[in-house]
């Protein structure tokens, strides 16, 4: 209608700002409800015991008191959450129930839910409530896992949930013939999201109605409808999922948790609203940690450096139970091990092992951020073995543009196929290394200077996104005129609001002043939805609003030649108006005859957005600590829909992997105890941490499978920065012989390396 | 008991328990819920409140102990004219805020850092912010907006 394409590609402010910023933001603990109750959660104080006894009379007898929940009110059989990704039947054994029956399986297990007036008694009430608990023998790591000698479930015979397999070529022939071999074991380590904004649940039970409304929903409103139905009883219709303002996603927000079932069944069970907000100690025991995986892992190369294959057997340590998507981490670091790189020859297991921990979900970047490191280790311990400049062997095995698109292995038992749809690698490599300055810094390399080693180091990663099956949006006409951008895609504090709007007023024709706001996630606004994961929203939402917006025009056209007395095809529209002949409508007037228009995006191929990072580290042999002197990451995402945005999800997911790869350890004792159990022993990066990161973001390869060209880039930041980091404190401390092999990369732990390192350096001398 | 103050401008008096967190007061007492509580153990800065000049945690602060004091949340520091003031529009220039969860902490920590200290330099600012958590924006951009808001608050000096 006359504003062409201006808007996408644009940093365009965002629309959400204006209320986040003067604290208008709604998040779920700002809603109040009239008549409600309290929940506060009792949670097991041990990882592993018989659950005998709960004693809740003293409890009950407190002021103020309204109920106690516990199995024993769900009636014969307490359901388990089912799983939403790889719903393997393997793993079925291993659900978690809503709440704990007859076991419990880690610290922080819910075992009742306190009701009460305030949160403050709810609390007080949870301090009474006696439980009677036979202690077990607790799994803590998962060789006590694989050893099987303590069940976590007894009746299934073993700990062992799942093994993913890799097999391309023949691996075993590849590695008797290789001129050269290397093996080497590598660790990552427990660590998680830890959205700043802690979960909660609002609920309302309309009796009268039969209808039930939640307040809080994130990520996968619609799928958790399903699974909500489903557990309580109730047909979907029965059931409206509302997504307020969420304060972080990262993959580990809107999961289906055991709160997500326990408060709406409290508000029906007592016929009253019930809120619960979690604290962050609760939600550092209870919600979804991630990444805890080993490998023992081979590589076979030719002299030239060409990779020939890749053998790995790895373990991923599920914690207690398998949650809704669990298993997608050890799935990727299996599917992923050989990253942007074509390996003729693989052979591939991870084993995933129950253990008496917090179960693990998925952690932006999942199981990807995990085999980088492996893999981009691996790939600079044999580029020096062979004397092949690191840069130049990557180059060398890159899968190139011409084998676009490029299958990669399957995995089995999950059966997922899926190929890269474009890309040309050695871009990115080359910029980045423009970027750090990659040919000057070298005189730095593994130099002493001021009491620090330097080491500089590259790795490079691909970026999966895009998930399928399908999205859905709604254009509506406002009487006012503007239009209104509803969406199944769900916000999680990404700016979706902003890039739909940017998306919508491009296709449209319409300075971004006419769209009348997006709204998004509730299961109130469209038919269906698929909410936002897998950096699937751009690319599936934005389809589906192109779609939409296509439809919308059509639909406008139409009412708009009813009203001039012409033909569809005359009408121009132009400027907000409807106009041919010399006549014209506004798109008010318009409005009068309710206009709205449906759009849907069906894709079942992902994109993969792919690039380099680069960074230049100091390290401090004294205390261990590992300074970033300069990192820079340059990834090609196809199509950018707002570089400012962009910009941000690259800078802030850089940040976070440099947290999990030098700070943030979720560290358990023999006994099952989370020890980093509060921010001040769980530490994030803060201010003051990493000032120097550059993020360049380009457009070179937009991807063919969807009509924006745009590929899933939220996640990409984080997926290298493990193997960047290791290889950077590798290549600074190459004098002594450090060889980073496990994160976190603390700098206590990176002390005892470099003592040990000096250690036999000294017995040589 | 029974504890008087002033918020925004505005004299209050509520009727509090004893153990009541200020944080708490502000925002289910007063419904003043711009001010967010994201760990309750005074590391993550997001309840940061100015009380009487200086930036406080108030998840660390009883209701009680604001007796009589002068309080400024995240609303307190709208404009009135209803335009975006010229740290809030820093900060959305510079995309130093991606799900706002903590943005009222980073504003009231700004705002209290840049009125006392218009000049501070990054190093300042980067020491200061330090005490407040994002887990969105990896802080570049809020450094940034900050640096960038530091000239709305100089006063004008003479000429």
């Amino acid at each position: 209608m006359g504003a062409r394409n201006v808007l996408v590609g644009s940093p365009v402010e965002r629309l959400e700002d204006l209320r986040l910023l003067r604290g208008r933001g709604t998040f779920v603990d700002d809603l109040a409800r009239e008549n409600v109750l309290h929940a506060a959660v009792l949670r097991s104080p041990v990882a592993h015991g018989r659950l005998r006894a709960i004693d809740t009379k003293a409890a009950l007898a407190l002021p103020g008191v309204h109920a106690v929940i516990t199995a024993a009110d769900l009636g014969a059989r307490v359901p388990n959450i089912p799983l939403r990704l790889i719903p393997l039947p393997e793993m079925l054994p291993f659900e978690q129930p809503v709440i704990a029956a007859s076991k419990v399986r880690y610290v922080g297990e819910p075992v009742a839910v306190v009701l009460a007036d305030s949160a403050a008694l709810a609390e007080d009430a949870l301090e009474v409530v006696r439980l009677d608990i036979e202690p077990l023998p607790a799994v803590t790591d998962r060789v006590a896992a694989a050893a099987d000698k303590v069940l976590l479930f007894e009746e299934h015979g073993t700990n062992r949930a799942v093994t993913f397999t890799v097999r391309q070529g023949d691996a075993a022939a590849a590695f008797k013939e290789a001129p050269y071999v290397r093996r080497e074991r590598f660790s990552v380590h427990r660590h998680t999201a830890v959205t700043l904004e802690p979960r909660g649940v609002l609920t309302e039970w309309d009796r009268a109605q039969g209808h039930l409304t939640i307040w809080g929903a994130a990520k996968v409103p619609f799928f958790n409808r399903q699974i909500l139905a489903r557990l309580m009883v109730l047909p979907e219709s029965a059931i409206s999922m509302i997504e307020n303002d969420v304060g972080g996603g990262f993959g580990n927000r809107g999961e289906f948790y055991p709160e997500d079932f326990l408060i709406p069944f409290a508000a029906r069970h007592v016929g009253r609203p019930v809120k619960w907000t979690e604290d962050r100690r609760e939600h550092l025991i209870a919600a979804n940690h991630a990444r805890e995986t080993d490998i023992e892992i081979e590589i076979a190369c030719r002299k030239d450096g060409t990779i020939l294959a890749l053998r790995g057997h790895a373990y991923a340590d599920m914690g207690a139970y398998v949650r809704t998507n669990g298993a997608v981490g050890p799935r990727n670091s299996a599917q992923f091990l050989a990253g942007p790189y074509h390996v003729p020859h693989l052979d591939i297991d991870v084993k995933l092992l129950v253990t008496n921990k917090t179960p693990v979900g998925t952690y932006r970047g999942p199981g990807r951020f995990e085999a980088d490191f492996f893999r981009e280790r691996l790939v600079d311990m044999a580029a020096r073995d062979l004397g092949i400049d690191p840069v130049e062997l990557r180059r060398r095995n890159f899968v190139a543009e011409s084998e676009m698109p490029y299958a990669v292995a399957a995995v089995t038992p999950s059966g997922a196929e899926t190929e890269f749809d474009s890309g040309d690698y050695r871009i990115t490599l080359d910029r980045c290394l423009q970027e750090i300055g990659w040919s000057d810094k070298q005189r730095l390399q593994g130099k002493f200077v001021d009491g620090r080693y330097h080491g500089i180091a590259i790795g490079c990663f691909i970026e999966g996104g895009a998930a399928g099956p399908k999205e859905t949006a709604r254009l509506v006409l406002e009487p006012d005129g503007r239009i209104a951008v509803l969406v199944g895609s769900a916000g999680v504090g990404q700016g979706l609001e902003t890039a739909f709007a940017q998306i919508a007023a491009d296709a449209l024709e319409l300075p971004l002043e006419r769209i009348a706001g997006v709204r998004h996630g509730s299961t109130t606004l469209l038919p269906e939805g698929y909410g936002s994961y897998h950096s699937r929203a751009v690319v599936m939402g934005g389809s589906a609003v192109l779609a939409a917006a296509s439809a919308f025009k059509t639909a406008l056209r139409d009412a708009a030649a009813s009203r001039l007395g012409c033909d569809a095809a005359a009408v121009e529209l132009v400027d907000g108006e409807a106009r041919a002949g010399g006549r014209s409508v506004t798109l008010a007037a318009l409005a009068e005859d309710g206009i709205a228009a449906d759009g849907s995006f069906t894709n079942h191929h992902h994109t993969y957005a792919y690039g380099t990072h680069a960074a230049h580290v100091a390290v401090d042999p004294r205390t261990g600590h590992v300074a970033l002197v300069d990192y820079a990451a340059v990834e090609d995402v196809g199509r950018i829909i707002n570089p400012m945005m962009m910009r941000g999800q690259q800078i802030g997911a850089i940040v976070q992997g440099l947290g999990g790869t030098l700070l943030e350890h979720l560290v358990y004792d023999a006994e099952g105890q989370l020890l980093s159990g509060t921010l001040a022993d769980y530490l994030l990066p803060t201010a003051g941490d990493f000032p120097s990161i550059r993020a360049v973001t380009l457009e070179e390869k937009p991807s063919p499978i969807n009509p924006l060209g745009a590929k899933g880039a939220g996640e990409g930041g984080i997926v290298p920065v493990g193997g960047v980091i290791a290889n950077a404190v590798a290549a600074a401390l190459s004098s002594l012989g450090v060889e980073p092999r496990a994160l976190p990369l603390s700098p206590p732990r990176l002390w005892r390396l470099i003592k040990e390192a000096q250690g036999r350096t000294a017995r040589t001398a | 008991m029974p504890v008087q103050f002033e918020v925004n401008g505005k004299p209050v008096e509520v009727e509090v328990e004893p153990r009541l967190t200020l944080a708490d007061c502000l925002r289910h007492e007063l419904r003043l819920t711009g001010t967010h509580v994201g760990c309750e153990h005074g590391v993550c800065g997001a309840c940061t409140v100015i009380v009487d000049g200086a930036a406080v945690r108030s998840c660390l602060m009883l209701a009680v102990q604001a007796e009589g004091a002068k309080i400024v949340t995240i609303e307190g520091l709208n404009s009135a004219d209803g335009e975006l003031t010229p740290l809030q529009a820093s900060f959305r220039r510079h995309h130093a805020l991606q799900c706002g969860f903590c943005t009222p902490g980073f504003l009231t920590t700004a705002h209290a850092l840049l009125s006392e200290e218009p000049d501070a330099d990054e190093e300042r600012v980067r020491e200061v912010l330090s005490g407040n958590l994002c887990r969105c924006t990896g802080y570049i951009p809020i450094i940034e907006a900050v640096l960038d808001a530091r000239a709305a608050y100089r006063k004008p000096g003479p000429r």
